[in-house]
Parts: structure tokens; C-alpha cells; sequence
């Protein structure tokens, strides 16, 4: 077996057993890039030289004997929205094609304490905003199962590199759905932990309320491993949370005796493609079968939940990218004076969904518009929560499917925005409530790509989210499978 | 509240300070009336008396200490500046009374 195709937790044994060094990890998977990226793109920039050189580093404090981080030299993806200090961040955007962080946001700082080497920067859609990655100003990503499809998104590259092994981790961003739907595409883990769980700080902002880092992995015990390293309180991002950080993946012997599970009615709804609803349930009839007690449960805020995002997450977006004007970074379309420098920079910069959400947020903040919009929005997530809170009285577990679709097809969607948001109408509410939600590989549909099942827990239960996880694959569901890629050399893109 | 985005478009952009020419102008229109119409469902709540949430998770406030830390050096706060003068950022006039850079 090559190194590449090994799981995060087995590659931290081979190294910590001093089996292989770090150089051999890092060099495997700098090899399997190079053999499959040129029919992948899943990144935007490469920078193998810094994941070799922090891979010898690890190698050097292993000789000499000093305790190391159990992900010391087990290397990482990073999506482009999250700031590398000296290394280009783009955010999948024109604006940002040139940027270089003075600064590493503090989940990279927490990688790099670790020893964990980073191969590279993710593809993306433009700032987060999109279900497909091909809202890039780049190029399209491909989706490993099938090239024809897209790999979901916004943190498509992120979601390709761990499924095509090219890493073993990876980092995304999830503000409704950006992590567990491309996860679900295919057919990895990936995980939103709870609002302010993990810092934001150094995190491109799209919409402040929603966004949250988190982790792809091939297994439970992966995904545990990244969420210990980039999870806790950061005194630099206000928001983040000073609860205890658990030990996430110390009790990995879990059964789900007594376990409370609700099957969201709404989220298993007969619109949904027949092979995707029956994965979920019979995931859920193996959980039944060891002592967990199933019901179904409805949410009815879901059908509001796409109205009340669409206004929340475009009016947190005009305002962000309101510092988008040329004069501290960024693409400068210059202009005969400061107001036509502003615009002409923006309206060639952006791309054409990035203009659309600051339009509808810049609408909804308008005068005579607030109260009916924003404000509006902002009691709709009231309710939601409310909702939830509701639900997780009676149950432990929330779940459904992550998408109602399995991958489509590179080009189906781009020409109606709505039709793409709908991709995403499981992972919104539960992104307003603030809740931690792991997306898991629910099967293989009859047309060969994964499938996706969302379980959800109330805030701060992501361990077990990770347990059940763990559980499942332990039960014979076969998480960590990645599709077989035979191309010939070259590449066609 | 029916919504027709044609007659916004053009306020609605200066506001926001994005350039968009006439045939963005109308694909957006149409596409913004759309989304906005799948937005408007809300209105079908009543929300009298609902707190709004800005925040999800209830936490309380945490205070820092009153300290000056170090900041960026200025180069480096200055290096992505797409045009620089000295130790400024330069932009072209905000009065109108200067020549364009």
C-alpha cells in the first residue's frame, strides 16, 4: 500500500514508530499530486518546498528525541480563503489574485505548532460563495469520481484533495453547507464544528455570523485528530468560545445504546433522489439495531431557512466586501477619481455571483428595507434555533441527507443561481443555529458516485457526531474509500 | 411585497460602488427579482415580538486588557498596496480638484 492512500491516524503510527520519516509522507503525496492534479485542479497554488521543509524539520526534532504532535508530519490542504503568511491567498478571486497575507490565520499557526506539513492552497468558489467550485476566477475543479461532475462546494479543492488522495487532511469553511456538501460529493467526512469552536481569525469573511473552519478527513478518528489541533479559544477572534476542548478521539468504542436519533422528515423528503433518502435509513436501521431509539421529527422552519440565509448571508457579504476597493490590496482598475476607482475596481474584480449577493445584501440593508429583510431574517433564525432547541430535548442526533442530490454535472447549474442554492437546503439551518454538523459517506449511488448522510448534534457535541462516525465505519460502512483513478499520462485540462 | 428589481438595479449598484455594464444590468435584474421572490417567504411568519439573533451561541462578553500590543511593521502592512507613495496608500483625488493619478 502506498503512503498516499493510508489514513491521517495510520501515517501518524508509521511516524511516531519511526516506520517512515516525514520527507517519505510528504514526498508520496507531493508525487500523487503531480500524477493526478493535472486531471483533478483541485489546488490553487502548490507549495511543496514549505511541506518539505517543515517535513525535514519534524524528521530533525524526531532524531532528536523530542515529543512531537501526533499529526507531526502528516501533511495538510488549506483552502485559499484562509490567510498563509507569504504565501498567496486568493479567495478564488480576481480582487485577491496577488495578495500576500502579512499574517497566518490562527488555524494555520495551530497546523504548523503541530509540525503538520501544508502541501498547498484549495480551489474554491469566489470568496465561499457557490455549491460547485465553478464559481473560481481560475478554473473548474473535477470531481475525482467523475470527472464530468463538480466536487460541490465552495471548498471543492479541499473535499477533492483528501477524496483523490493527494492529502490526508484538509481544511474548509462552511457558512450554509461549503465543508458538507462538497464532503458528501465526494465522499469524504467533513465537518462544520459548532459557531465558535474553531477561530476565525485570519479567515477571509464572507458572512461573520455563519462562517466556521472545518476539517475533511478520510475517517472519524481523522477528522478528530485535525478538529484537536485547530480547535479553542483565540483571543484574536471575539466570537471564538473558551469551553474546554475535549479529547476527541479518546473513547473510540462507542455504542449507541440508548442513543436518542431524529430522522428530519424534512431532510429525507420524497423530492429527494430514492437511493440517497434509503442510504440514511438504513445507516439509521443499523444505529436501531444496537440500541438506539429512532423517531422522526420535523423541522418546519426548513422551508424558510433558504429565505432567511439568502437575506443573513448577502447583507454580512456587502458589508465585508465592502474593503474591496483598491487602495490597501487588490486588483485597482484605477479611475479619474476615488468614487470611479472604487467601482470600476469592484465590477471588474468580482465575479458575476459575488456581485449578485452584495446586490441582494446591499438591497437588504437599504433604507426603508432593514426592518423587512434583515431584521425579518434575523427573527426567522430565532425561531430556527428555537426549533432546534425544541428537537434536541428529545434527541441526541439530528439527521437526514447532506444533499438531495449526488454530484452533477459541471455546467448544469451555473445559469440559475436559485437551482444551485437549492443544493445546499439541508446544511442551512442547522449553519443558522450555530450547530456542529458532520457530513458522512452514506453509500455509493447506482450511478457510481457517494452519497451523503448529515448527522447533527446540539452545540459543542461534535465528539459525538465523531463517535457515531467511528461507529458506522467500525459496523462495516466503508468511509474512507476513495475512487480508483487510472489516467494516462498528461492530462486534459 | 412583489419586487421589481429593474427599476433598483442601477441605485441599488452605486450604492454597493460595483461597475456593471448593461448586460450584467439586466441578466441581474431578472436574477435578483428571482431570488428575492424565493426570499420574500419569510414575510409569511409573524414574528411580532422575536428577539433577532446576532449571535448563536450565548456567551458572555469577554474583556481583554487594556494593553498596546505590537503591530504590523509598516512595510508589511504597505506591501500589497496596489499603488504606494512613501509610507501611504495613494489614491486619486477625493475632492475632485486634483489630476488623476
Amino acid at each position: 500500500m502506498k503512503l498516499y492512500e493510508k489514513t491521517a491516524g495510520d501515517l501518524s503510527r508509521l511516524l511516531q514508530n519511526k516506520e517512515v520519516s516525514a520527507v517519505e509522507v510528504v514526498s508520496d503525496f507531493l508525487d500523487r499530486i503531480e500524477a493526478v492534479e493535472p486531471y483533478l485542479k483541485a489546488f490553487i497554488t502548490h507549495t511543496p518546498a514549505l511541506a518539505l521543509e517543515t517535513a525535514r524539520e519534524v524528521d530533525q526534532r524526531r532524531v532528536m528525541g523530542e515529543t512531537l504532535h501526533p499529526l507531526a508530519g502528516v501533511p495538510v490542504a488549506v483552502k485559499d480563503n484562509i490567510c498563509t503568511e507569504n504565501i498567496r491567498t486568493t479567495c478564488a478571486s480576481k480582487i485577491l489574485e496577488n495578495y500576500i497575507p502579512p499574517y497566518s490565520a490562527t488555524v494555520i499557526t495551530a497546523l504548523q505548532k503541530a509540525g503538520m506539513p501544508i502541501l498547498g492552497k484549495t480551489n474554491m468558489d469566489e470568496f465561499a460563495m457557490g455549491s460547485s467550485t465553478e464559481n473560481s476566477a481560475f478554473f473548474v475543479t473535477h470531481n475525482p469520481w467523475d470527472t464530468s461532475r463538480v466536487p460541490g462546494g465552495s471548498s471543492g479543492g479541499s473535499a477533492v484533495a483528501v477524496s483523490a488522495g493527494m492529502a490526508p487532511l484538509a481544511l474548509g469553511s462552511d457558512t450554509g453547507g461549503s465543508v458538507r456538501q462538497p464532503a458528501s460529493f465526494c465522499g469524504v467526512i467533513g465537518l462544520r464544528p459548532t459557531y465558535g469552536r474553531v477561530s476565525r481569525y485570519g479567515l477571509i469573511a464572507f458572512a461573520s455570523s455563519l462562517d466556521q473552519i472545518g476539517p475533511f478527513a478520510l475517517t472519524a478518528e481523522d477528522c478528530a485528530m485535525l478538529m484537536s489541533v485547530i480547535s479553542g479559544h483565540d483571543p484574536l477572534d471575539s466570537t471564538s468560545i473558551s469551553e474546554d476542548v475535549p479529547a476527541y478521539f479518546d473513547e473510540f468504542d462507542y455504542k449507541p445504546e440508548g442513543l436518542r436519533v431524529g430522522i428530519i422528515k424534512e431532510n429525507v423528503s420524497d423530492h429527494f433522489d430514492p437511493e440517497i433518502k434509503a442510504a440514511v435509513l438504513s445507516l439509521v436501521a443499523k444505529l436501531e439495531e444496537d440500541g438506539a431509539v429512532v423517531e422522526e421529527v420535523s423541522l418546519p422552519l426548513t422551508d424558510y431557512g433558504l429565505g432567511a440565509y439568502y437575506l443573513i448571508a448577502p447583507s454580512e457579504a456587502s458589508s465585508n466586501l465592502g474593503r474591496y476597493d483598491g487602495v490597501r490590496y487588490g486588483y485597482n482598475a484605477g479611475g479619474d477619481d476615488i468614487e470611479n476607482m472604487f467601482s470600476n475596481t469592484r465590477g471588474a474584480g468580482f465575479g458575476a455571483e459575488v456581485k449578485r449577493r452584495i446586490m441582494i445584501g446591499t438591497y437588504a440593508l437599504s433604507a426603508g428595507y432593514y426592518d423587512a429583510y434583515y431584521l425579518k431574517a434575523m427573527q426567522v433564525r430565532t425561531m430556527i434555533r428555537r426549533d432546534y432547541e425544541k428537537a434536541f430535548k428529545r434527541h441526541d442526533l439530528l439527521v437526514g441527507a447532506t444533499s438531495p442530490t449526488t454530484a452533477f454535472k459541471i455546467g448544469e447549474k451555473t445559469d440559475d443561481p436559485l437551482q444551485m442554492y437549492l443544493s445546499d437546503i439541508c446544511n442551512i439551518t442547522d449553519a443558522l443555529a450555530g450547530l456542529p454538523s458532520l457530513s458522512i459517506p452514506s453509500g455509493i449511488h447506482s450511478e457510481g458516485v457517494p452519497m451523503g448522510m448529515q448527522l447533527t448534534a446540539s452545540p459543542f457535541r461534535e465528539k459525538l457526531l465523531l463517535q457515531v462516525a467511528d461507529y458506522l465505519e467500525k459496523r462495516g460502512l466503508s468511509l474512507g474509500r476513495r475512487p480508483d483513478l487510472d489516467f494516462p499520462e498528461g492530462g486534459f485540462c | 411585497m412583489a419586487i421589481d428589481f429593474y427599476a433598483e438595479v442601477d441605485y441599488v449598484a452605486r450604492l454597493a460602488r460595483l461597475n456593471l455594464d448593461p448586460g450584467e444590468k439586466e441578466k441581474m435584474a431578472g436574477q435578483l427579482s428571482g431570488i428575492l421572490d424565493t426570499a420574500e417567504k419569510i414575510q409569511e411568519l409573524d414574528t411580532e415580538g422575536i428577539e433577532p439573533t446576532s449571535h448563536v451561541i450565548d456567551l458572555p462578553a469577554l474583556l481583554r486588557d487594556d494593553v498596546i500590543k505590537p503591530s504590523l511593521p509598516l512595510n508589511r502592512v504597505l506591501q500589497n498596496a496596489p499603488r504606494r507613495q512613501k509610507d501611504f496608500f495613494r489614491v486619486p483625488s477625493i475632492t475632485g480638484s486634483d489630476q488623476p493619478d
